[in-house]
């Protein structure tokens, strides 16, 4: 255990305090107590900067189940750290924003508070393993934790749904990335991440190698909202705010981007990763974008943002994946791609963070976030206003906010592909710069809808639950860091090039750098008259014209049918999966033991049947064989006549006095083989019996009357033939295969030697096999004991009534 | 001799299984009692039928049957003797408490 396993398991410790602080210092906010632990954290995670700039990283390992590879192994590089320094910042401004966000009466604030910790511990825990399992144990967790934040308000029908969604979106793709860990152990025999990559060229051609690839990508893309397993992140909206932003914008969401990045060394170069990452990405990106027009609810638009955002990162991780395939650095502007991924993922946490702060504000004060009943809040509210404005251009991709940057360096990537030509790229690539710019000219306009349709137009004081005034400070103070480091990030972008993105970048593709090597990443505003600027100018000037008539065509909308969304369509699929395996199961389960039997007897036959045949069991032979005596011939017959008898008789006396009968020759022919202690059982054991069913005759039911006749069952009969069938060909099989010879001399030699008695069978039952007996005799005193029971338990009722 | 005992106890089965899967407890309670039957004289004809003296020492005589089929159905008789007794006085009861016999209404099963 080092330092930086203690900060990854530290909120899970502080989480075990929070009941108590919660419960003892009842007058404080919760909240209070938990700020410090992310603000330390974080600068804890400032301080390991100046490593990870020089190239350095920071592995430390704590043994879990060593004999199987698994441990607590602590890696740093520039990836997890840029990471861990997201969860930590945007952690500690959710957390002050929640302090004034819920309110210390009416919210059980305990559980709030464990639930956001053990997140943010479950999240520093997949960002910062270098070890697979370990990994995916804290990637269930940031499932398990969001599931139980998104159903924090768990009286409401909604969040429970939202909840349970996202729980079963996530936790299939998290198990199908399981197994394409499992498959990547396989091949490289470590959980290493470190170890892999260095295998990778022995393992590439491997068989195991694409399945792995897309089970990985499958967890990828279900955590990270990508189509068509975005479902999940509009439900999930139900959320508390506080739980919105932080999960839902800026680092949950992200973990499928880490998983993507952290993957590149191994996977990035093929053909299959790089059409899968880059084609599923844009089309989400554009789909999110397309789709978040026509939603109504401001968290609606922003979770559909989210998701085209993320779309946009992740095309663009699959873009630059391109430069592996390439050879050398000098084709660096293939690399931009990458840069731009790592450089969005920051921007979007800072003004996506602020702007789902900005609608928590609006939802508090106006006490609705529909915006067809908001507007014209823009005298009220001018400070939050302001921060929305700043967080929609930025997201417009408006400058002089990051947005402007890193939606540059898209479009630049995007255009760059076209040049290619791997990967069928020259006749595909163009695909990209086009729906890249037509997904960017949709969220210029939902970014404009999200601001001007809040806070101009008319106001609707009617309409509203609260009269609306400006926020109290404290909940300000977080949007306002996030939304003035958008602008500082603009005007001083290489602030994070070298200290932070740099060596993400070299953590993501460090097949292209050398010894010593580092990327160029000059970040600027201005490039003079290019391609890129004229397609924002394009964006911008569309946008104004689409924001203008929307009403006119936003009738496209009404286009797509309700019941054809993939949302109708994993609703069918749940409702259909239960209702078909509750009519299989009753199908088949009927209730009723007769169906029971038969699937049984017909398995036995089956099985049997079909592994006699098949395996060429049956033989036969007559050798060896007793001769056949006119006695034992007589007594078959008798055997014969009386379970025919038994079976069609039509009085139960009848078929009692039959059943007597087949048991009184079954004893005559134990006389025939020799066996007279067995004989003398079988005698007195039939006389019981046969009593025992007379002494029950009167109270024993008549038989019903349909089955007095001779009622055949066709089904019964064929399989009851079977069974006897397949008893009698086994038992001629085994009887014509003797394959040792008996262990019965041992007992004829010793029975008087060993153990002083004459009569073998006799010895063998109490004394060389005692415990039989001792368990047979347990057996008939359990049995008497529960007959016993059942007669007295009837007495003992009728008394009491 | 073994051949003719094979197709007896095939014939014991095919009986006890069609019993056992009438409608009525009672033909279910004979049916398992001839399925005790065949499995008891299977296992004494798989245990070979080959003619010796009755395995008692007193005998002296040069070939014994094989003593430990006999020690194995003789166990078995007690315990299917202990376990049809018990099935008899259940199927006594239920019959008492449900009024009915028909495997058809005695059905776990909440749907129907």
């Amino acid at each position: 255990m080092t330092l930086l396993h203690v900060a990854i398991l530290s909120p899970f410790i502080i989480a075990i305090l929070v009941p108590f602080l919660h419960n003892y210092f009842q007058k404080i906010h919760t909240g209070w107590f938990i700020l410090p632990l992310p603000i330390l954290l974080f600068v804890y995670f400032l301080s390991l900067i100046s490593s990870t700039m020089n190239g350095e990283t920071i592995r430390n390992t704590a043994s879990w189940i060593p004999s199987l590879g698994i441990n607590f192994t602590a890696y740093i590089d520039g990836l997890g750290l840029l990471f861990a320094l997201l969860i930590t910042g945007i952690g500690a401004l959710v957390i002050l924003y929640s302090i004034y966000y819920l309110s210390k009466v009416k919210e059980q604030l305990n559980t709030f508070y464990v639930y956001l910790l053990l997140f943010m511990g479950a999240m520093l825990g997949v960002v910062l393993s270098d070890n697979l399992i370990v990994l995916y144990t804290f990637w269930e967790l940031t499932s398990l934790s969001s599931f139980l934040l998104i159903g924090y308000w768990y009286e409401r029908e909604k969040s429970r749904y939202g909840a349970q969604k996202s729980m079963m979106i996530t936790i299939f793709g998290g198990l199908l990335m399981l197994g394409g860990f499992i498959m990547l152990y396989m091949m490289t025999n470590t959980f290493s991440i470190r170890e892999i990559i260095e295998q990778v060229p022995t393992i590439a051609q491997h068989h195991l190698f694409i399945p792995a690839l897309i089970l990985i990508l499958f967890g990828a893309f279900t955590k990270s909202a990508q189509f068509p397993f975005y479902i999940w992140l509009p439900d999930a909206m139900e959320a508390p705010t506080p739980v919105s932003a932080y999960l839902h914008s800026a680092t949950m969401v992200k973990a499928g981007i880490y998983l993507v990045a952290r993957f590149s060394p191994v996977f990035a170069g093929t053909p299959e990763w790089f059409w899968i990452v880059s084609a599923f990405g844009i089309f989400t990106m554009f789909w999110g974008s397309f789709n978040a027009i026509k939603q109504t609810d401001l968290k609606g638009i922003l979770a559909f943002s989210t998701v085209s955002q993320l779309g946009m990162i992740m095309s663009m991780l699959g873009v630059g994946s391109a430069a592996i395939a390439l050879d050398s650095i000098d084709d660096s502007y293939y690399t931009v791609a990458i840069l731009a991924a790592m450089f969005h993922l920051m921007n979007h946490a800072t003004f996506k963070g602020s702007l789902f702060m900005i609608v928590g504000i609006i939802d508090h004060e106006t006490g609705t976030r529909d915006i067809r009943k908001l507007g014209g809040l823009m005298g009220l509210m001018p400070i939050t206003f302001t921060i929305s404005i700043i967080g929609a251009f930025s997201m417009a991709g408006l400058p002089p906010f990051n947005g402007f940057l890193s939606k540059e360096m898209f479009f630049s990537s995007m255009i760059r592909i076209v040049e290619l030509n791997i990967f069928n790229l020259e006749s595909l690539g163009l695909l990209f710069p086009i729906v890249a710019w037509v997904g960017s000219i949709f969220t210029f306009i939902y970014s404009m809808v999200l601001v001007f349709k809040t806070f101009t137009g008319k106001y609707q004081p009617e309409k509203l639950e609260k009269k609306p005034h400006e926020a109290p400070i404290g909940m300000l103070i977080s949007p306002i860091i996030l939304a003035s480091l958008v602008i500082v990030f603009f005007f001083f972008p290489n602030l994070l090039a070298y200290t932070i993105i740099e060596p993400a970048m070299a953590s993501i593709i460090p097949a292209v750098l050398g010894d010593g090597e580092h990327f160029h990443v000059h970040i600027s505003p201005w490039h003079g008259f290019t391609l890129e600027l004229y397609m924002t100018i394009g964006v911008v000037a569309l946008g104004i014209l689409g924001y203008f008539t929307l009403r006119k065509w936003s009738g496209i909308y009404r286009f797509i049918p309700e019941r054809l969304t993939i949302n109708k369509g994993y609703d069918a699929a749940l409702y259909s999966l239960d209702k078909s395996s509750f009519h299989l199961t009753r199908f088949y389960m009927t209730g009723s033991i007769r169906n029971y039997l038969l699937y049984i007897f017909t398995f036995f036959i089956v099985i049997l049947g079909t592994s006699l045949a098949v395996k060429g069991g049956f033989s036969f032979s007559l050798e060896g064989n007793a001769s056949v005596g006119i006695y034992e011939v007589i007594l078959a017959g008798v055997i014969l006549i009386g379970t025919i008898t038994s079976l069609f008789a039509k009085s139960r006396l009848t078929s009692i006095i039959a059943l007597g009968s087949v048991g009184y020759t079954v004893s005559l022919f134990f006389v025939l083989f020799r066996a007279p202690d067995l004989a003398l059982t079988q005698l007195s054991v039939e006389t019981v019996s046969v009593a025992l069913f007379l002494l029950c005759f009167y109270h024993l039911p008549e038989f019903k009357k349909p089955e007095k006749k001779l009622n055949f069952n066709w089904p019964n009969f064929i399989i009851s033939l079977g069974v006897g069938t397949i008893v009698s060909l086994l038992a001629l099989s085994a009887n014509s295969q003797r394959v040792s010879e008996t262990i019965s001399t041992y007992f004829i030699e010793n029975s008087y030697k060993l153990a002083g008695g004459k009569n073998m069978v006799n010895v063998i039952l109490v004394d060389f096999r005692g415990f039989d007996t001792l368990f047979e005799i347990t057996v008939l005193g359990i049995a008497s004991l529960g007959i016993f029971g059942m007669i007295r338990l009837q007495v003992r009722k009728e008394e009491e009534r | 001799m073994e051949v003719l005992m094979c197709i007896i106890c095939g014939f014991l089965f095919s009986a006890a299984t069609y019993l056992m899967l009438s409608k009525s407890i009672l033909r279910i309670i004979i049916g398992t009692g001839l399925l005790s039957h065949g499995a008891h004289l299977l296992i004494l004809t798989m245990g070979g039928l080959k003619n010796g003296a009755a395995p008692l020492l007193g005998e002296h005589a040069k070939w014994y049957v094989d003593p430990l089929p006999q020690a194995l159905i003789l166990t078995a008789i007690v315990i299917s003797f202990g376990v049809t007794s018990f099935f008899l006085v259940l199927a006594y009861r239920s019959y008492q408490e449900l009024g009915t016999d028909d495997m058809d209404q005695l059905r776990g099963n909440d749907y129907e």
